[in-house]
Parts: structure tokens; sequence; C-alpha cells
């Protein structure tokens, strides 16, 4: 059981020009089970039976959606307060979910730079995203590097090819159950990352 | 006439019966089947009908006419605008041309040059009755070739009223005498007067289509009596045709106008589906009597010259059109099929012998020989048809597909909305204000009249009927919504729809529970109860007078729409036991026990809240 689950939220799909050719080249990988969760859920009412039994099924937790202000969109919050339960997600009893795997996918419109100590947003992207880190962590779950598409405002069809082209490569390896160690060359240095 | 009408009646019905389908079968097409039903039954085969034949042909002659009615009705204003370029163009070169190649054949075979003259502009016209339903029948009607010939045969009928004009000019024979068949009333006026009584009249149908003929059909349709709007809608063209035969235009012309003045009225949809069926049989019988008419006697005299002047008609005129084609840009599949199939001599050329030799242009002998060969070109274009498609064009390469152009003549849309009303409204509303294409159509002549006014398009009809379904598209769209307040007529257009166009998804409005239940026992998957939603909004503010939270009020309100919907299905799927054993009342009472029942409350309150809930936080971090 080495199965990749794609957790997708994007609110305004249709506006988007990145996401759609990501998703897409997403539903071509063989072993990759795509839940887009706003086409699910657009009164937000989460089906809990229906994502923890996903969630069972799969391996490798994938959260792909927008870097909207420095987090995810308001669906992937709603999805976690009500289907990461007590007693099944985490606590004493809440073992369902250890030795999974969580990962974050994002688009930023801001390029590389911006996110670095001295850059624009003045933190990198790995310290923004240290809830979904401890999230995992709080779950039994490792936390694997995010797999991020920078600049999104400024790519052109090309780069968004290749966006996907290594969103593709990516999906295969985790379908074929190798965990990937640092695959993102814009994050920084492992001494700067904070530790959990 | 020695046979009663019931006979005659009954000889026509019974030789089209046994001939169009045998036709059809062979891949023949219907024209042929009934030209061939009436050289059966014609004076020259089993002889059961007589010389009746001609008049019989100008009762069916009214079958062209609503046919170029029918036509009017799809082409709307704008659109014949911008056909104006190929129907002046292209039309007036073809009749031209083949007008002075036609006369110089005749006058060189040793007519005089006026009665020259009149035969070739008599021989230029095509079948517009012939051409039209083969190429309606074969859906060539979109394509490139089928365009160019409509327009050609539209310039056609209006050429006829100059003709007519022109050639008494031409007489050269003593008038023959006797009833004039389109003598107007006008004959006796001066020319100006004349021309302004033939705008007056045209003027007339324009106004009367546009303002004087909504209120009446509107009134029509209030008495629901279906019979009255179809005596109406055939009084309509037979008004029309008989004022403008008074005033000496061709009444297929007038029909065509009163058509194009209504192709933007709500009744065009069930003005179509009306008339249509008249049309059918109306020029099924004109086609008979062609065939009837046929004097084979005289062809079997003169054989030599007959079959002379038919292949020499057809050629000069093929060569005309093809020329043409090549000078409009037709590719060479196209410019094949248009040139061969406007090759023919068409009806309006019987009319235009008979005025000719009342009018000592043409003398009698010339005038049967050229109706013997008319009528034997016309039946011979279905022949060409067949040729062109199973020898011809397989040779060709570049056979275009006959795609409709960009301009479709009707409006497709993705969606058909049936009944506008207080539940459609909104449907239709929401999708129109998404960008969505809808085709609405409604059976309240007042409602559809009062949407017109505020500018949305609405059809007037019984959307139920098969007909008027696919006058609104519905081969074309994908979904139908059906918002009609009458059950049993919900019930009636999705089994039409489900045989017909089974393509279509069907979103279905229903009253209450039991329409509910017979609308999914029809195996529908989008049933929508009209007051479940409203009472459950109301039920939602009611909470929060209350006091609750509103965000629970709502979770809570989507939660019991869910239970209650699932509720429905399974109940649907057992009720027919019990309907045998409890009356209505006692059902209803088991059912609403039923779904107490399953609504428990506290039930779907775990559903919703345990993930926001810290009882179990609170107990491991004490315990």
């Amino acid at each position: 059981m080495s199965g990749v689950l794609i957790q997708f939220a994007h609110p305004a799909l249709e506006k988007s020009r990145v996401n759609r050719v990501l998703l897409a080249a997403a539903q071509e990988v063989p072993g990759v089970t795509v839940n887009d969760l706003y086409e699910a859920y657009p009164d937000f009412d989460v089906d809990v039976d229906r994502e923890q039994e996903l969630l069972l099924r799969h391996d490798f937790i994938l959260l792909h959606h927008p870097f909207y202000w420095y987090s995810a969109p308001a669906m992937v919050k709603q999805w976690e307060d009500l289907v990461l339960e007590h007693g099944w997600a985490y606590g004493r009893d809440g073992n369902a979910l250890t030795g999974k795997h969580l990962m974050n996918i994002i688009t930023t419109g801001g390029r590389a730079e911006a996110y670095q100590p001295e850059g624009h947003n003045r933190f990198t992207i790995r310290q923004f995203l240290v809830p979904f880190e401890q999230t995992a962590r709080l779950c039994k779950m490792s936390y694997l590097p995010p797999f991020v598409v920078h600049g999104t405002h400024r790519l052109d069809g090309a780069g968004i090819e290749a966006a996907a082209e290594r969103y593709r490569a990516l999906l295969t390896q985790l379908a074929a159950g190798l965990v990937p160690t640092d695959h993102t060359p814009d994050v920084l240095p492992t001494e700067l990352l904070p530790r959990p | 006439m020695t046979q009663s009408i019931l006979l005659q009646a009954v000889v026509y019905l019974a030789a089209g019966v046994v001939f169009v389908p045998l036709a059809k079968r062979l891949g023949l097409g219907s024209v042929l089947g009934y030209l061939l039903a009436g050289m059966v039954i014609g004076p020259a085969g089993l002889g059961l009908v007589g010389a009746e034949g001609q008049d019989i042909m100008h009762v069916a002659e009214f079958g062209v006419v609503i046919m170029l009615f029918l036509v009017g009705l799809e082409l709307e204003p704008t659109l014949l605008w911008k056909l104006r370029t190929p129907i002046l163009g292209l039309g007036g070169l073809q009749v031209a041309l083949s007008a002075v190649a036609l006369g110089a054949l005749a006058w060189l075979l040793g007519l005089p040059w006026p009665a020259a003259g009149a035969t070739g502009l008599i021989l230029a016209m095509s079948s517009t009755a012939i051409v039209l339903q083969t190429l309606n029948e074969k859906g060539l009607m979109p394509s490139t070739a089928g365009q160019s010939a409509f327009s050609v045969l539209l310039f056609q009928d209006i050429a006829v009223i100059p003709i007519l004009a022109v050639l008494p000019l031409l007489a050269t024979y003593p008038a023959a005498g006797g009833a004039d068949a389109h003598a107007s009333l006008l004959d006796g006026l001066p020319g100006w007067l004349r021309g302004l009584a033939v705008l007056g009249a045209v003027g007339a149908v324009v106004v009367l289509g546009r303002f004087g003929m909504r209120p009446v059909f509107r009134a029509i349709a209030r008495t629901d009596l279906r019979e009255v709007f179809i005596a109406a809608a055939l009084l309509l063209v037979g008004g029309v045709a008989l004022l403008m035969e008074t005033v000496g235009l061709s009444p297929a012309l007038g029909a065509f106008v009163a058509g194009v003045v209504l192709a933007n009225s709500e009744y065009k949809h069930e003005l179509e589906s009306d008339i249509d069926p008249f049309k059918g049989l109306l020029l099924g019988l004109f086609f008979i009597s062609v065939g009837a008419s046929i004097d084979f006697g005289l062809i079997a005299g003169n054989p030599g010259t007959v079959a002379g002047v038919v292949g020499a008609v057809m050629v000069v005129k093929a060569l005309v059109l093809w020329f043409l084609g090549k000078r409009f840009r037709l590719g060479t599949d196209q410019n094949l099929l248009f040139a061969l199939s406007l090759a023919q001599v068409g009806e309006f050329a019987f009319v235009l012998l008979s005025f000719s030799v009342q009018n000592g242009i043409l003398d009698a002998p010339t005038s049967g020989l050229l109706t013997a060969a008319v009528a034997i070109t016309m039946a011979l274009t279905p022949v060409l048809f067949l040729v062109n498609e199973r020898f011809l064009l397989p040779r060709i390469g570049t056979r275009e597909t006959t795609k409709p152009p960009a301009d479709a003549i009707d409006e497709k849309n993705e969606v058909i909305v049936a009944g506008f009303g207080r539940f459609g409204n909104i449907v239709g509303r929401f999708l129109r204000a998404n960008d969505v294409g809808t085709t609405v159509l409604d059976f309240d002549s007042d409602r559809v009249d009062i949407l017109r006014k505020i500018g949305i398009k609405v059809y007037y009809g019984d959307a139920s009927r098969y007909d008027l379904l696919r006058a609104a598209g519905a081969a074309e769209a994908r979904l139908l919504v059906i918002a009609l307040d009458s059950p049993e007529k919900s019930l009636e257009l999705v089994e039409t729809a489900r045989k017909h166009f089974p393509h279509l998804q069907v979103l279905v409005r229903a009253n209450d529970r039991d329409d509910a239940y017979d609308l999914l026992d029809a195996g529908l998957p989008h049933v929508y109860r009209e007051t479940l939603d409203t009472s459950l909004r109301m039920g939602v503010d009611a909470l929060r007078l209350l006091g609750h939270r509103a965000y629970h009020a709502e979770r809570s309100a989507r939660l019991f729409r869910r239970h209650d919907e699932r509720a429905l299905t399974e109940l649907a799927a057992v009720r027919h036991d019990r309907r045998q054993y409890f009356s209505t009342a006692r059902r209803r009472i088991r059912e609403l026990e039923q779904l107490l029942r399953s609504d428990e409350t506290d039930r779907w309150l775990r559903d919703i809240e345990e993930g926001w809930d810290a009882e179990s936080l609170r107990k491991e971090a004490n315990g």
C-alpha cells in the first residue's frame, strides 16, 4: 500500500492558469488519487467518514493548494478541523495516520528570492509552513519538504509545462513508494530550517 | 369530376403510402417515390385519376406556399440580409444567363424571337419544391451548395413577378382568351397604382406579422384549443397567399415574407410544428400530380424531340450553374451538387406556360411539348441526386463535410427550459446570469407575452410534444430543465425526451413528495421538490431567532436535506406495496413517522460537530 492522495483545494480553479495544468498532469499519473475538495464540498460540509477512509487507503497525503496569505485556502483548514479528529488522528488512541507522509504542494505568486530572511516576505516557505509540519508530527506522520512552484504570475506556457513535468516526476516517484529527500532547489540550506 | 372526393383522396393517399416507403427503402428519396406514385395512378398508368390532375396540382401548390412560409420562419431578417450577395448575384446571373442561353437555343430551333425569349425565361426557373425537399431530406441545406441553391431559388421566386409582367409584351399569337388563371383584380388599374397596391400589400404583410398577429395568436392560444391554433396558422398562410395573388405577386413569395416577419416571434416553434405536416402532405400531393400530369401519349409520339428538349435544357442549365459556381468559388463537390440540383425546370413553369398560351405568346403544341419536358426534368432530379451521390462524388476527393455554418439558422442552446413560471423563471434567470444559453418554452400565452415584453426570448408551445421539442433544438441541447406546473405534463415530457432524445440530461421539478415518487420511479436522478429548500431556509431562520448560532443552523439544514432526500429515494422503492393496504392518508402518516424516526436529532449533531468538540480532549487531559 503506497498510494498517493492529492487533497486539492482551489476556490476558483477556473481562474487559475498554473494549477489547472498541474492538476491535469497529476491525474495522468497511475497510483494517484485526486480529491478535489472545493468540488466535493461546495458548502464546506466535509464528509468526515469519506475523508478518513481516503486517508487510510493512502500513504502519501499531499495538500495541493495556492499559498494564500502565507497559508492554505480556508477549505484546507476546515478539512483539518473536521477530519483529523482527536482519538483518531491524534491523542492517546489516535494512531490512524501513524507512519504516513504529509507534504504541501504549493504555488506562489512571489518569486523564490522573496521568501528569504532578507527578501520581501522576510521568512522562508518552510517557516511559513511550520503549522503543517507540526500537524504532521502530532498525527505521527513524517513531514516531507514542500514542492513549490514560484513566481506563477510571470510563468509562461513553457514555464508552466516545465513545472507540470517536475510535478509529474515527483508523483511518479512517490507512487513507486520512494520517499524523496530535498527536491526543491529554492529551499534554504538545512541548518537554517527549524527542526522539529 | 366523375369520382367522389373521398375516393380520390383514398387513391392519392394509398399511392403515397405504398410508393414512398418503397422508394425510401430503395434509397431513392421520397420525392421520386411520390412522382412514381403519380405516374402509376395517372392516366398513363392505371388511370385511377384523370384530367383533374391539373386541378389537384393547383391545390397542392399550396404545399409550396407553406414550405416557403416555413423556410421564412427559419430565416431571421438579419440572416436574410447576409445572404443578399448570393441571392442577387448568383440568383440574378443564373436567371439571366440561363434565359439568354435557352432562349437563343429555342430561336435557333425556329421559334420566333418573342416566343423564344419567353421560353428561355420560363425554362430558367428551377423547382423550389423538389430541390428544397430533397436537400432537407439529405441534410444538405446547411452546406455551401445548399445555401447557394436556396439563394438562387429565392431569387427565382422574386423574379416570377417581373416575368409575369413582361410576358404579355412578347405576344405574337392571338390571345387564347378564356379565364386567366392568374388574372389579378388590378388589371384594369394604371401602372403606378398597381405598383402602389403591390407595395401596400407587402407592407401590410410585414405590419400584420410584426404587430397584428401576436395579440391574435395570444388570444387563440388562451383558448387552449390546439386545432384552432392550427386553423389560424393555416388561415394566416392562406390569407397571405390570397392577398399576394390578388395584387399579382407570387403567393409563395408572400408566404416567405410572412415567415421572415414571424421568425422572431414567440410562436415560431409552435407555428412550425403545427404547419409542418400539412406541408409534407400537400407537397406529396403536388409531386404525385406532377407525376400524373406527364403526358405519355405526347412523349410516345415525339420521343426524340422530347428527349432532345429535356437533355438540352438540363445540360445548358447545369453548365450555366457550374460556371457560376466556379465564379462564386464553390468547391468541386459542392459545385457539382449545386449545378445538378438546380438543372431541372420548376413548378412555376407550369403556371408560366399556361399563362403564355392564354396570352398568345406560345402556341399550344409547343406549350404541350414543353410541359411534358418540364415534368420529365423534375422527375429526373432525384435520379440526378442519386447519380451524383453514388457515382460522381465518390470520385472526387474533396468532399466537404456538411457542417452547419457558424451562423446557424436557429439559436442552438445548451439548455432547454420547459415552463417559465414561478419555478422555471428562477432557474432560467440564474442560467442566463451565468451566460448559459437557454431556449425557453412555455404554454401560458399571457406569461409568454409579458416575458417577451421585458426582453426574454420565450417560445409558446406544449413542450411535451416531440415536434416542438425538436424545433427547440433538443437534438443539440445537453440539458432539459422541466419546470412545468402540471405533474402529468412533466411525466409526458420526460417520456418524450427519453424516447427521442436519450442524450438529454433531465432535471425535473416535483410539486410534492408524491410527484417526486413518480419521477423517481421513472428513473430520473435529478428530482427537485419545489418547497423543500425554502421550507428549510425558513427553519434555519426559526432556529436563529431562537438563539442558535447561524452556522450551526445552516449546517443542520443541509444535513436534514441530505437525510430527507436519501429517505425519499428509499421510500420511493417500497411504497407500492403499501399503497395496496393503506389509504392515502394513513400512508402519509406512516411516511412522516418514518421521516421523523430517521432524523433523530442527536445523530446528526454528532456528525457535524465532532471535529470541533473538545470534550474528548478534556477527558484525555484530565484522565
